[in-house]
């Protein structure tokens, strides 16, 4: 018989699923496109411009590295990996911060975030929230300059050029008009001046919010329909489990509703916390991110609840007025951890792996 | 002056005391570390280390002035094992490991001198006096003393052949992870 | 199970694309006889069965070609009557290309059956006699295990197994033998396996079908209706649910303990197709020499089950079924744990339940990415392993550490493998690193053997050199006794010549 051998046999199986990382990565982005969408039609275009320089310069801190690793540069930037990333980072920012904001924070972002240590897969934190507390704890007033919503099309909003020199520093005073505080940050800023949170929302500049999303704050995080039907659609082709964002959302609001109920005056209610700030946006697709949470299933809740808890315990007695980045970061750190005790059981093994006993009424 | 003198005596003392009691009570039996991995080693003393035998070759081992890889018979196993128990990492793709090797006598050369079976450490060539010789693969350990021995260069060392028992799937080769 | 668990319930397993028809709904076809049948000696786990009969012999069918040897093996028997050419070495169906012994027949065409024996009441027949038969006629274990039978038939007798779990999950995609000899041969089936359960002493009898072969499960259904302690039950079809394990503990709950066997929990697992075998074995008398195997996949024209006598090359079935393209990946038994095969000319064996010939596109795999840690695969695995883990420490070297994460209760099915979506081998890994466990075990163990060796050799020397010491001692004490006689002689020889010359001076 001829023994015509193949040099490197291959294993079973000899079929695979037809899911992809740059398959899941698209859905994320797609589930992500309606929020995005409407945040650039709510801030006009000073918010569309400082979302591709984001996340161009993603993509260019990404192929940097690969280059200078001397490795292929494009199957992996069309895994669609840092394209997510510089987008996240994007939404979690100021509409209308400067264009070096969202430079510095997209090339932050995949090369020390990420790149340093080791790529795709390899990142202890999450690369977006990663870059976000760098540019919060150094550029801080750039990071806290909310603007109030201008919509598309309305008197007040910027064209695409007015848009670009906004997002360039071109137009120096532009902010101020229409700069406008988050609810969380009216919320923090009027409890540290004495005024209780029953006075500070009832005079009529306070910031109003509601499902519609027509409230100041980061890009994508104020649509709130729009993030959770994201968050469904992720959920319903089971890209992401629910475990995170349940642990998430119930740590955020139970300790909040529990406290609002004692003391309505110091503490915000449970709906302005899931609806405020990044919640949804961090409950779905940051906290969600494969590669920096946990991998079995009580990990995963364990996970969200940590971010849930830690995420109010910031919001309502730490220093900044959101803490999703924060609260992100610390439980990603945690995640080795989480992943080294919480196991799942090995079939026909205690959850300590020491084989089960057969049972004594058997077989007699 | 005196107190001075008389407490540093008083000092020396004491602490000599203890030093010399401390010698006593945790008193270690020359280096284990030698006879351990003396024990993991094959122990034929065949040499091809360039030690004289076993124990040379694992005092040198320990001493550091042999890597653990220096044991041929022992191959990869054994470098892995003398690594584990000297806590130190190894590349073990380096092991010149070109699989097992044992040796074979050509039938029609061999002339039944019998000089080959005296200088096996593991008598594993089996033979009398005028007789074929053979070897017995379970037991030889490919060390090569006998090739040298052998005056018409009937025995060779051939590579032990893969079977479909010792067959070991390779590692999966991965070109961007 | 507890509430927690209750609503946690592992998911485990995946669910690809079954595949299963048209192949499965194609009526049964059997292969016409190949000229030569190439019979390897091993297709069993165990020891390789020792040929019995020589070169140039003329055989019949059913004959003994090669006899068990040692505890746990199985005999090998002629698939068809005519003469054997050779014993030698044929390419084994193993993704290796390795060669394997292999007795070589070139049919009469004649299909002469030895003479058979057949057992009119296997009932009336002791538990032992049953698995003497079984044995006898060389049935292993046919879902792929190729354990051989008998010895599960004693394992189970002396454990005191109540209840036997009859395999009819096929959940392989592409595969259909089984559901073959379910609709086909149900009868035989159900008696089979009420012949196993007598060979085990078990009470009852439930026979686990996946619920995509209604066919199967109604013929089955008719087929056991007499008999009350037979049951068969449809189970969700999810891969991999034919593997023991699973569904053992889907049909009765019990959970088999880490290095245990089924049988210590009271149950014991047969395929259907093995049950059809024990019933031919002991009804008819036949010894296992053919069975119903799927050719199936994309590069084959007509798919369908074939009856096929073991030996018959792989390319024989193709032909037979007619390529429509050339195969870009050949495999025996199902995608999910099939083996890759070297080349068409490869022998079928017993365990053999498929041949599948891929086309292009469905041996196209996507290369390889880095992990991201998605988790699919923990998710996936039916064993509750953290695959992704496992597979890491592999990657470093790190052969302990895998094992630590409980490399040795993977099942290989391939469920993390299958659902990775970066396409990492992680199957390929596991088996790499077992592999590499083994042979550093018997590496040791053979160092250890050499230090035995060693031993007895520096003893040997030391007694042959005591012995020549004592040898040299005693002859150099008997030449001291030979020397001081001589002396002593010669001392009174020279002291009587001494009298006898002072006595010839003194007068």
């Amino acid at each position: 018989m001829s023994a015509t051998v193949l040099s490197a046999p291959v294993a079973a199986p000899h079929a695979a699923t037809s899911a992809s990382v740059s398959r899941v990565m698209l859905w994320v982005m797609a589930a992500l496109a309606p929020a995005t969408l409407f945040g650039f039609w709510l801030y006009g275009w000073p918010a569309v411009h400082l979302w591709w320089i984001t996340i161009a310069f993603a993509l260019l801190g990404e192929s940097l590295c690969l280059r200078l690793m001397r490795r292929a540069a494009l199957p992996v930037l069309f895994d669609g990996s840092a394209l997510l990333t510089g987008w996240l980072l994007a939404l979690s920012l100021p509409p209308w911060a400067p264009w070096w904001i969202g430079a510095t924070g997209g090339f932050f972002a995949t090369v020390i975030a990420k790149q340093v240590f080791g790529g795709l897969g390899q990142n202890l934190f999450n690369p977006a929230m990663v870059a976000r507390v760098a540019l919060l704890i150094s550029f801080p007033v750039q990071m806290t300059l909310w603007v109030a919503p201008v919509p598309l099309g309305s008197a007040a909003a910027p064209g695409f050029v007015d848009g670009l020199r906004i997002t360039l520093g071109a137009l120096p005073g532009a902010l101020d008009a229409v700069a406008s505080a988050s609810v969380l940050g009216h919320a923090k800023t009027e409890l540290s001046r004495g005024v209780d949170l029953l006075h500070s929302f009832a005079v009529s500049s306070a910031p109003t919010f509601g499902l519609d999303g027509m409230r100041a704050g980061s890009m994508g995080e104020t649509a709130s329909l729009l993030l959770a039907g994201g968050g469904a659609l992720l959920l319903a082709l089971r890209i992401i489990s629910w475990h995170i964002p349940l642990a998430m959302l119930a740590a955020i609001a139970l300790p909040a509703a529990i406290l609002h109920a004692a003391d309505p005056a110091r503490y915000l209610d449970a709906g302005s916390h899931l609806l405020a700030g990044g919640t949804l946006l961090g409950a779905f697709f940051i906290a969600t991110d494969y590669v920096t949470s946990p991998n079995t299933r009580a990990g995963q809740l364990l996970f969200g609840a940590g971010v849930g808890g830690l995420t109010f315990l910031i919001r309502t007695w730490g220093g900044y007025p959101e803490g999703i980045a924060f609260a992100v970061l610390l439980m990603n750190a945690l995640v080795p951890v989480i992943d080294r005790y919480l196991r799942p059981r090995i079939h026909g093994r205690d959850r300590r792996g020491r084989a089960l006993d057969i049972p004594d009424g058997e077989g007699s | 002056m005196l107190i001075a003198i008389l407490s540093l005596t008083l000092l020396g003392a004491v602490l000599g005391l203890g030093l010399g009691l401390a010698a006593r009570r945790f008193h270690v039996e020359g280096d284990p570390l030698v006879a351990q991995i003396e024990a993991l080693m094959p122990g034929s003393n065949c040499g091809q280390c360039g030690f004289p035998g076993c124990p040379g070759a694992a005092s040198a081992i320990a001493a550091g002035s042999a890597p653990v890889t220096a044991c041929p018979p022992g191959g990869r196993a054994l470098a892995k094992a003398l690594a584990e128990k000297l806590g130190i990492a190894i590349d073990l793709g380096q092991v010149a490991d070109a699989g097992p090797r044992i040796a074979a006598v050509a039938e029609e050369i061999c002339i039944g001198c019998c000089r080959c079976i005296k200088v096996c450490p593991t008598d594993a060539i089996v033979g009398a006096a005028k007789q074929i010789h053979n070897v017995m693969r379970e037991a030889c350990t490919g060390c090569g003393n006998c090739v040298e021995r052998c005056p018409t260069e009937a025995v060779t060392l051939q590579p032990v052949p893969v079977t479909l028992q010792h067959w070991v799937w390779p590692r999966p080769q991965l070109a961007g992870a | 199970m507890g509430l927690l668990e209750r609503f946690f319930k592992p998911s485990w397993g995946v669910h690809p694309d079954d595949h299963k028809r048209p192949a499965a709904d194609v009526p049964l076809r059997t292969l016409p006889l190949p000229e030569r049948l190439y019979v390897p000696l091993q297709q069993h786990v165990g020891g390789p069965a020792r040929p019995v009969v020589l070169a140039g012999q003329k055989v019949l069918k059913g004959q003994l070609l090669a006899e068990a040897q040692g505890n746990i093996s199985a005999p090998v028997h002629a698939p068809t009557s005519g003469r054997v050419l050779a014993i030698g070495e044929v390419t084994a169906p193993h993704p290796s290309g390795l060669a394997q012994l292999a007795i070589t027949l070139a049919s009469d065409g004649d299909e002469r059956w030895l003479e058979r024996e057949p057992v009119a009441d296997p009932f009336a027949l002791a538990p032992e006699e049953i698995a003497r038969l079984t044995a006898a006629a060389g049935v292993v274990g046919l879902g792929g295990a190729t354990f051989p039978a008998a010895v599960k038939f004693n394992l189970g007798r002396r454990l005191k197994v109540s209840t036997l779990i009859v395999n009819g999950g096929e959940c392989e995609p592409y595969l259909s033998s089984d559901d073959a000899v379910m609709r086909v041969r149900a009868a035989e089936v159900v008696d089979g396996l009420r012949i196993v359960m007598h060979a085990i002493g078990a009470a009852n009898a439930l026979v686990g079908i996946e619920d995509n072969k209604p066919e199967a499960i109604a013929a089955m259904r008719a087929a056991a209706a007499p008999f009350g302690d037979v049951a068969i039950r449809p189970v969700p079809a999810r891969y991999p649910m034919g593997s023991d394990k699973q569904l053992i503990q889907v049909l009765t709950g019990k959970e088999v303990p880490a290095d245990a066997r089924a049988a210590e929990v009271g149950v014991l697992v047969h395929n259907v197709s093995t049950c059809a075998a024990v019933h031919r074995a002991l009804r008819r008398g036949e010894a296992l020499v053919e069975r119903i195997v799927t050719v199936n996949g994309g590069a084959v024209r007509a798919p369908g089950n074939l009856l096929a006598p073991i030996g018959a090359r792989v390319a024989d079935l193709l032909a037979f079924a007619g390529l429509a393209a050339e195969p870009a990946r050949l495999i025996l038994g199902g995608p999910m744990m099939g083996t890759l095969l070297p080349h068409a000319n490869v022998p079928l064996v017993k365990g053999a339940s498929g041949v599948l010939a891929f086309d292009a596109r469905e041996a196209a795999r996507p290369a390889a990415g880095p992990c991201i840690r998605c988790g699919s695969c923990t998710v996936a695995c039916p064993m509750g392993l953290l695959p992704l883990e496992m597979a890491s420490r592999i990657r470093a070297g790190d052969l302990a550490g895998a094992t630590g994460f409980g490399l040795s209760d993977c099942i290989s099915c391939g469920c993390c493998a299958w659902v990775c979506p970066s396409h990492i081998p992680l199957v390929q890994y596991f088996s790499h690193a077992r592999g590499e466990l083994a042979a550093g075990e018997r590496a040791r163990l053979r160092n250890e053997a050499t230090r035995r060796l060693v031993e007895q050799r520096g003893e040997r020397l030391a007694r042959d050199a005591r012995e020549k010491a004592a040898a040299a001692a005693k002859r150099k004490a008997e030449r001291d006794a030979a020397k001081a006689k001589a002396a002593a002689a010669t001392e009174s020889a020279a002291a009587s010549s001494a009298a006898v010359s002072a006595k010839a001076v003194s007068p």
